[in-house]
């Protein structure tokens, strides 16, 4: 009966799939000079990419994925397949100390004046193992509220998204922002609680309960970006839990629609560059990171994906566009109030994991 | 005698065409009532209306006096033999004599003495538990009947379930279903292009042309008094002569055929000097007779000797190259008879049947 | 028994794939699910039967999947009779490239076309708005009904096309027969064409069982909140928690549970999996 054999499916398959990939991939390495990057839709700008190809003479195949699936696919090949991947910074120290699946960063070939010194340090500070560093800042951004103003009054908190008076028009992703700006939101400090596995559970069970209590609010979890997008410009969805980028670009269309950073502090984050443990093309994956921090270089990408960079003096090169959509969201006072993700220490995934499972279960 | 099917002015037509047109017979209660015709006659169709899986365009049809217009074919008191018997192979012997049983929800041991019944009739006892592909040719053939007969028709219809058998079986099976149905004394409506099947079995046949029945009467009468040239060509063997009529007195007429010889015989229909189709049958000519009073006589060269026992023949010319075919009696008097020999033959004017020569040669 | 050479050129890369591409990987899968962090254990087992989460969500699959595919059983058999017996031959293709049409897109694309479509701002919203049938929209996506109407249509094809195959070869004469003997439309159907459709039924419903099974954007795009499927939880075990070995025991708790449901289904409607290449 061949028909059970196939039920495993993907991740059988995609071991496999990935083997058979990462073959093709070491032989075409070979041929040319070729720089795989695995990393998130946006990330690498056709634009970039070509003027890169011309610079250099290396081409750059980009696989797109997201933070769980790049450690996935990584700590499936043990490293291998990818010259450079970009995690978030929160999620690279636990997992390197677990499965060792990136090398450290020779800041020696890193242009480190592009970049701007506080979050350089940060980051730094942040994907510490043993000594050694493993990534470079790229961009930043927060996880927020996404909150249409014209049906929606005074969302101005993450209690927003188990609040009766939006009944049917909230929507998240069942993933950990929605966990943690919910701890920040009845009291507790997710990330103090870091170090404190017991105490990390109790706060969990507790946004488990008003999570599962709040469910009939719920109109959807939401999947991917675009879904979300969707659901909020047709006006199904007037507040959700979203990425400030992807709230901006709503605001283009409607200004009714617009990012919130809640009052607990928007949630922050920042991508990396960090290099897998058995890369090949190591060379051109400095070249790349040189390469897209020039200001000139970053300034596209931020245009295009409307999510701010970690260069420096890209100011001038910033569509206006964008320079007001982030100075109204972010003044001073909202950035200093940003809670940024410290590193995640691997046994709370787990926890956290089931909590997601069992609300998502639950009736 | 009391008439079970009656049917009236039937017509069937898909699209422009009309594969049954004003058909009407009636068929008594226990006869075996055949309808045989070339493929694609039309019989089938008809078949299928008296079953009740073809509404006919016009006409009616009625069984036991009842009209079978727009009722379905569960509820018509007639079951259909198919060609290929539609056995279910799914089920066992008495599973599919107990079918039908079980539809009316007859009682299980009535069933069960029913089908044990039936099957001792069609002399298949204890046959009950077998499936249906261990059964030969024959068996299968009357475990479809036995499943009809079970639920005792009006009409019992039966399209050419012989056909698919080898000829052995089907010369066997033929004698056997005529006895069959003698005992049982349903009335039995047979289709079939097969002319021996028909004139073995029934007691009346009933030839289809291009949808429409060319005659019905008894094997005999077929055979001996065909009414269209039709029937006289299709039912049993014939010798032809085309020619022209010359004298005419009633039925009795005069042919000049185009080769020359000048017969006496009998003309159905038709007036004047017409020209003709003249029938006659391989067993009418006599070879070398006595008595040559009233014969029409003409001289033919044999050809070559057709020996297949009772039903052996010779096959003769002409002067004129006409091919002849006459029945060769197998009792010793012919046996001198060897191929390039010249023989006489002569024929009784009542034996020939000429009919008017249409528009078809 | 002496095999030739031919035979082992032909044979070998059946067999290479099967020990390559199906066995090697599912070895590997099945030694993680009985690792722990650091020694062999049969935790990964337990807490399936222990957790209520983890089992309910199965049970709930399963049954989801059962019920599925009596849905599309049910809607399959009538599909197929009139294709087989109904249809004139050209219209008979037709049908077939009309059935096979959906099947052309990704999953991914049919189910945004059904999300499009019933979606609370959706086209079908706005004609029933239009036509005045109802003032406010209503949210047709998200619950257990559309899913399960989604996963039918998925499935849809996968039980026609057996059933065709076997309905060509069910002689008319047979159906004329029973009705010929008296038996109405739904004896007919339960007598003669199902038990010649059997074995088309059985492999159709094991393929339709399996495939919604192991399916898992239709329940979590359309099914949306209240919609766990066991594929979800393995493959959250995978790539949210990290934990490849509960996540592989849970594959392999997928595949003994699923395999032991179709042998008692075969069990309780008497069939054998031997048959069903007659």
């Amino acid at each position: 009966m061949p028909l059970t054999l196939t039920l495993l499916g993907d991740f059988v398959m995609k071991k496999v799939v990935l083997f058979a990939v990462f073959l093709m991939l070491c032989s075409s390495a070979a041929m040319a000079d070729t720089l795989q990057l695995l990393t998130w839709k946006g990330y690498a700008p056709k634009e970039l990419v070509d003027k890169f190809e011309k610079e250099t003479g290396i081409k750059v195949e980009a696989t797109f994925s997201n933070n769980e699936e790049m450690i996935a696919k990584l700590r499936a090949t043990r490293g291998a397949g990818f010259d450079l991947v970009q995690p978030s910074q929160d999620r690279i120290s636990s997992v390197q100390k677990e499965f060792k699946i990136y090398q450290p960063i020779d800041y020696k070939k890193i242009d480190v004046g592009q970049i701007v010194p506080s979050m350089l340090e940060a980051v730094k500070k942040n994907t510490l193992v043993e000594g050694k560093s493993y990534a470079v800042p790229f961009c930043w951004g927060t996880s927020g509220l996404v909150v249409n103003g014209a049906q929606v009054k005074g969302a101005t908190s993450w209690k927003a998204l188990i609040d009766p008076q939006y009944k049917g028009r909230i929507s998240y992703r069942l993933k950990r922002p929605a966990l943690i700006g919910l701890g920040f939101a009845l009291g507790f400090d997710p990330f103090a609680l870091y170090a404190d596995e017991k105490g990390y559970a109790a706060m969990l069970a507790k946004i488990e309960e008003e999570l599962i209590k709040a469910k009939p609010l719920v109109k959807n979890y939401w999947a991917n970006g675009d879904q979300l997008l969707e659901s909020v410009r047709a006006g199904e969805v007037t507040v959700a839990e979203a990425w400030d980028n992807g709230a901006w670009k709503l605001h283009d269309g409607n200004k009714d629609i617009d990012f919130v950073a809640p009052v607990e502090g928007a949630l922050g984050w920042i991508d990396t560059f960090a290099i897998p443990a058995k890369a090949k093309n190591l060379d051109a994956a400095y070249k790349w990171i040189n390469f897209i921090m020039k200001p000139e270089n970053s300034a596209v990408f931020t245009n295009a994906e409307k999510t701010a960079t970690a260069a420096k003096g890209a100011g001038k090169f910033i569509d206006p566009a964008f320079q007001a959509n982030f100075d109204r969201s972010y003044p001073q006072t909202v950035i200093d109030k940003i809670k940024w993700y410290p590193p995640v220490p691997a046994k709370l995934e787990a926890l956290e994991g089931k909590v997601l499972d069992k609300i998502k279960a639950a009736n | 005698m009391e008439a079970d099917l009656i049917v009236t002015c039937l017509n069937k037509e898909f699209g422009s065409f009309r594969a049954v047109e004003e058909v009407s017979f009636s068929v008594a209660k226990g006869e075996f009532f055949s309808i045989l015709g070339p493929s694609g006659c039309g019989k089938t169709t008809l078949l299928r209306m008296i079953a009740g899986f073809e509404e006919p365009s016009s006409g009616d049809l009625l069984i036991g006096g009842r009209s079978m217009r727009g009722i379905t074919p569960d509820k018509r008191p007639v079951n259909l033999v198919f060609q290929h018997l539609a056995l279910f192979p799914m089920m066992n012997v008495a599973e599919n004599i107990a079918f039908g049983l079980k539809r009316r929800r007859v009682a299980a041991a009535e069933i069960r003495r029913r089908t044990d019944e039936v099957l001792e009739r069609v002399e298949l006892p204890g046959f009950g538990d077998k499936r249906i592909h261990q059964l030969s040719g024959g068996q299968k053939q009357r475990v479809a009947i036995a499943r009809c007969l079970v639920l005792d028709p009006s009409v019992l219809l039966l399209d050419e379930p012989l056909g698919a058998l080898d000829l052995k079986l089907r010369q066997q099976m033929k004698v056997e279903l005529k006895k069959l149905q003698a005992k049982v004394g349903t009335t039995f409506i047979y289709i079939t292009h097969d002319q021996s099947e028909a004139l073995v079995m029934s007691d009346r046949v009933a030839v289809m042309n291009r949808g429409r029945f060319e005659q019905i009467g008894s094997p005999q009468q077929l055979y001996n008094d065909p009414t269209t040239p039709f029937v006289a060509g299709f039912v049993g063997d014939s010798n032809l002569w085309t020619g022209v009529v010359v004298e005419k007195d009633g039925e009795a007429v005069k042919v000049l055929t185009d080769e020359g010889f000048v017969f006496h015989c009998r003309q159905r229909g038709g007036s004047g000097r017409s020209r003709v189709t003249l029938f006659l049958r391989p067993e009418a000519m006599i070879i070398e007779p006595i008595d040559r009073a009233g014969l029409n006589i003409f001289q033919v060269t044999v050809k070559s000797i057709l020996f297949d026992g009772a039903n052996s023949r010779l096959l003769t010319a002409t002067a004129a190259g006409h091919e002849l075919l006459v029945a060769l009696p197998q009792n010793r008097a012919f046996d001198h008879i060897a191929p390039a020999t010249e023989i006489t033959l002569g024929w009784h004017p009542k034996t020939g049947i000429a009919f008017e020569l249409l528009d078809q040669p | 028994m002496k095999r030739s050479g031919m035979f082992w050129i032909f044979i070998t890369p059946v067999l290479l794939w099967l020990v390559l591409l199906i066995f090697l990987p599912h070895l590997d899968l099945l030694l993680l699910s009985f690792r722990g962090d650091a020694s062999w254990t049969l935790d990964n087992y337990r807490n399936f039967f222990t957790e209520p989460i983890y089992w309910l969500t199965f049970v709930r699959t399963a049954l989801y999947s059962i019920i599925t595919t009596l849905l599309t059983l049910i809607l399959a058999l009538p599909v197929a009779l009139y294709v087989t017996k109904i249809a004139k031959p050209g219209l008979r293709g037709f049908l077939m490239v009309l059935l096979m049409l959906p099947f052309w897109v990704s999953e991914l694309v049919r189910i945004y076309g059904w999300m499009i479509l019933l979606r609370e701002s959706g086209v079908l919203n706005y004609f029933l708005q239009s036509l005045g049938l109802t003032n406010q929209p209503v949210e047709m996506l998200y619950n257990d009904a559309t899913m399960i109407m989604g996963l039918v249509y998925t499935s849809m094809l996968f039980m026609v096309i057996p059933l065709v195959s076997v309905m060509d070869s069910l002689d008319n004469s047979l159906i004329e027969a029973a009705c010929d003997l008296g038996a109405s439309k739904i004896c007919i159907w339960r007598t003669i064409i199902i038990p010649h459709c059997k074995p088309g039924i059985v492999s159709g419903s094991i393929v339709v069982f399996m495939l919604v099974l192991g399916n898992y954007l239709t329940p979590n795009l359309m099914g949306g909140k209240n919609s766990l499927w066991f594929t979800e939880q393995i493959y959250n075990q995978f790539i949210a928690s990290f934990n490849w070995n509960q996540g592989a025991a849970f594959g392999f708790l997928l595949l003994v549970l699923s395999s032991a449901i179709i042998w008692l289904g075969l069990k309780l409607t008497g069939q054998r999996l031997g048959e069903l290449s007659s």
